[in-house]
């Protein structure tokens, strides 16, 4: 008797680890099926925007099929166009990340381009300013300080939010007038009336080239990976895919780590975070420098891979736009690599649409703007294309008042 | 060296060019009050801003083209329809932030952030440089001395010689400050900043009230805009360049009341005005215009970090109100 009862209870604990293996495959296609539903008003919404500006450049009198057949044409229709896309595709990535990284602390870091501009000047400086080092570590040297200069920069709002309430949208903000005048200074050529800025690009002959550092020196720049054959300067560097590497590291960081869910606890939550016995207030500083330092990363691939050197007048959207491509993806760091992607693919095939259609290129930005809100306001989406709501879901709210959490 | 003896014609300058550079300051801070004591956050004030400057610079080109009736064209009613599409456009944009944030409750912040790109973007798309008008705004009163006249002629220049809307703003301060704490309207405002439910419960409409309150603020934030171009006539992308979150920062200091505001205005004013002032004395030999190009923005940080503290805002700013 007991031998016949036996065998079904011998091989339970073999077969119990196969058990979760049902629920398991269930929830991946559960997961599968959620992402794809959660992927349905993003594309609503970027269809929408696209669709209204149709109608603003048939109201301008002009063709949006010749339009929108320019810049997929300027994106997608050759290697130079796809590289191209890629090139503004990577500091938009570490940008967005940025955001993303700040807003799941609770915090709205519109001082990415701030952030960036000073991680630019400062990997800049050590890409021209350091010399004799190979390039293993030059490289590596060059980066880490765009990262620094980034996370300095950040650092500045954080200590203000944490210790006296400053609010981080209008200090960010200031923080990136402020950054701009500072680099203006830092490049400012030789007039009768002042010295020349201390990194601007000076000959020994005194003669000063306007707004912009020396070029970095061969070994601080970073390694090409393709070269187009029309690209005209523009080539494939090891910081894109540097950009999606971090972007993975830092969706690790966010939801696999001890300090991830700190983080996001802070964010959902600051008051139950303190009684857990989080510090707010060192939350609130740690997250503007990483928040920071990624945005200095932008850039530093951006110095480092592309114009190879800091010049007064680049990246002048990208802080904004990082914005845009945050939201877009949710915060996801994973989801931001696709809105990135798209967001750079409208500003390389941009051009192109201009010249093929004139249309200008700020419609881009509009665009832009429209699919921020459809975003934001999901409701509008799911109202005109009848979309059920998601059930109840945590979220984090910036607009609490204007003092110290 | 630079002489730094007292020139009255160099202090007229200086009161003139902090005024100047206070008045858009100072209509953004009321826009930002009468918003805020109603519970809602504005941070698109800039946004709204540009697109009000964008608004009365476009009806001034139109206005100013060959064939328009004269009776269109002649000084005050060219400018007061460019005024007005201002207002109007201000209180567009407004009217969208409330939508978004109190018909559909997207977080506030986030709401006013879609503004100022979304203002950043449309006014750069529809903006097409080179176009001319007919001039801005002439002084109301023309000061009717001259320079032999010494001091009662520079302060004659500072009390006279500015355009209407100048004294428009003037004049609003106080009547802000009047009608939010003497009028019914302004004891519905600060309830339902403070406590929406209550306010709720007295038969107080709280939505209504803040759909007009956003477009009060929005005119308020257009009217801005319009000091911004009509007097200096052209346009330029994203002219605003931040005054609108400076105005935030001014309204914190004022601790949400007009009058504070203004003096707090008028600071801001004089840290923009000494950056002219400096560079006319040769000041930059000593310290680079940049530097003093810095001082508005470094000040909105110290006022933020030095008042926000005490200050005390709305009890219920930023949080959606749930009608039960």
């Amino acid at each position: 008797m007991t031998s016949t009862i036996a065998p079904p209870i011998v091989p339970q604990p073999v077969e119990s680890p196969k058990m979760p293996d049902a629920p398991q495959r269930a929830t991946l296609f559960g997961t599968l099926q959620s992402s794809l539903r959660s992927l349905i008003v993003p594309a609503l919404a970027i269809f929408t925007a696209i669709l209204i500006g149709s109608v603003l450049i048939l109201l301008a009198g002009l063709d949006p099929i010749k339009a929108y057949g320019g810049l997929l044409q300027g994106a997608f229709g050759s290697d130079t166009g796809i590289t191209r896309s890629l090139l503004k595709m990577a500091p938009l990535i570490l940008a967005g990340l940025s955001v993303a990284f700040a807003f799941k602390g609770g915090l709205f870091n519109i001082g990415a381009q701030g952030q960036l501009v000073m991680g630019s000047l400062l990997s800049a400086w050590v890409g021209f300013g350091v010399s004799g080092l190979p390039a293993v570590i030059h490289i590596p040297l060059a980066i880490l300080a765009g990262f620094v200069g980034g996370a300095l920069w950040g650092m500045i709002p954080g200590l203000l939010k944490a210790y006296t309430g400053a609010h981080e949208v209008i200090s960010t903000i200031m923080l990136n007038y402020v950054a701009a005048l500072l680099l203006e200074w830092a490049v400012s050529p030789w007039r009768a009336s002042a010295p020349p800025g201390p990194l601007a690009a000076c000959s020994t002959s005194g003669s000063c080239a306007s707004g912009q550092t020396p070029l970095i020196l061969s070994s601080a720049t970073l390694p090409t990976l393709y070269t187009p054959a029309n690209g005209n300067g523009d080539v494939l560097h090891l910081g894109v895919f540097l950009a999606i590497l971090v972007a993975i590291l830092v969706s690790v960081l966010i939801y696999r780590t001890t300090f991830g869910f700190e983080l996001r606890m802070v964010g959902l939550n600051p008051g139950a975070a303190r009684y857990s016995g989080i510090s707010v207030a060192r939350m609130t500083v740690i997250t503007m420098v990483i928040a920071g330092g990624l945005a200095g990363l932008a850039g530093a691939i951006q110095v480092l891979g592309v114009t190879h050197r800091f010049e007064t007048n680049q990246n002048l959207s990208v802080g904004f736009d990082s914005i845009a491509v945050s939201l877009l993806a949710a915060n996801n760091p994973i989801a931001i690599i696709g809105s990135a992607f798209l967001f750079g693919a409208m500003y390389a095939g941009g051009t192109q649409m201009q010249t093929a259609s004139h249309v200008p290129n700020d419609l881009i930005q509009v665009i832009q703007a429209l699919i921020l809100m459809f975003v934001a306001a999901d409701q509008i989406i799911r109202a005109l294309y009848r979309i059920k709501a998601p059930g109840a879901e945590l979220k984090v709210k910036l607009s609490s008042g204007w003092g110290q959490r | 060296m630079a002489d730094f003896s007292i020139d009255p014609s160099a202090i007229a300058a200086v009161v003139n060019a902090s005024i100047r550079n206070a008045l858009p300051i100072t209509l953004g801070a009321l826009s930002g009050i009468v918003s805020e004591r109603s519970g809602v956050v504005n941070i698109g004030i800039e946004g709204m801003m540009l697109a009000g400057a964008f608004a009365a610079f476009s009806a001034n080109v139109v206005l100013s083209v060959n064939g328009v009736s004269p009776v269109l064209q002649a000084q005050p009613i060219r400018l007061l329809l460019a005024t007005f599409a201002a207002l109007i456009v201000g209180g567009l944009m407004a009217t969208l932030h409330a939508v978004l944030s109190i018909r559909f409750k997207v977080d506030q912040i986030i709401s006013g952030t879609v503004i100022n790109i979304f203002a950043t973007g449309l006014t750069g798309y529809l903006y097409v440089s080179g176009a001319s008008t007919l001039g801005g705004l002439p002084p109301m009163i023309v000061n009717p001395l001259n320079a032999d006249s010494g001091l009662l002629f520079n302060i004659a220049n500072v009390v006279l010689n500015k355009d209407i809307l100048t004294y428009i703003t003037l004049i609003l301060v106080p009547l802000v400050g009047f009608a939010l704490f003497r009028t019914t309207w302004g004891l519905r405002t600060r309830s339902v900043g403070e406590n929406p439910r209550a306010a709720d419960t007295l038969g107080i409409n709280v939505y209504r009230l803040q759909y007009t309150n956003l477009w009060i603020s929005g005119m308020l934030a257009g009217l801005a805009g319009a000091t911004l171009t009509l007097a200096g006539v052209a346009f330029e992308r994203n002219m605003s360049n931040g005054r609108g979150f400076i105005a935030l920062a001014v309204m914190i200091f004022g601790m949400w009341r007009p009058s504070r505001a203004f003096v707090g205005a008028l600071l801001f004013g004089f840290a923009t005005a000494l950056q002219g002032q400096l560079q006319f004395l040769g000041g930059e030999k000593i310290i680079p215009h940049q530097f003093i190009g810095m001082l508005p923005y470094i000040l909105t940080l110290v006022v933020l970090a030095g008042f926000v503290g005490r200050a005390r805002p709305p009890a219920h700013v930023g949080q959606a109100y749930e009608v039960e």
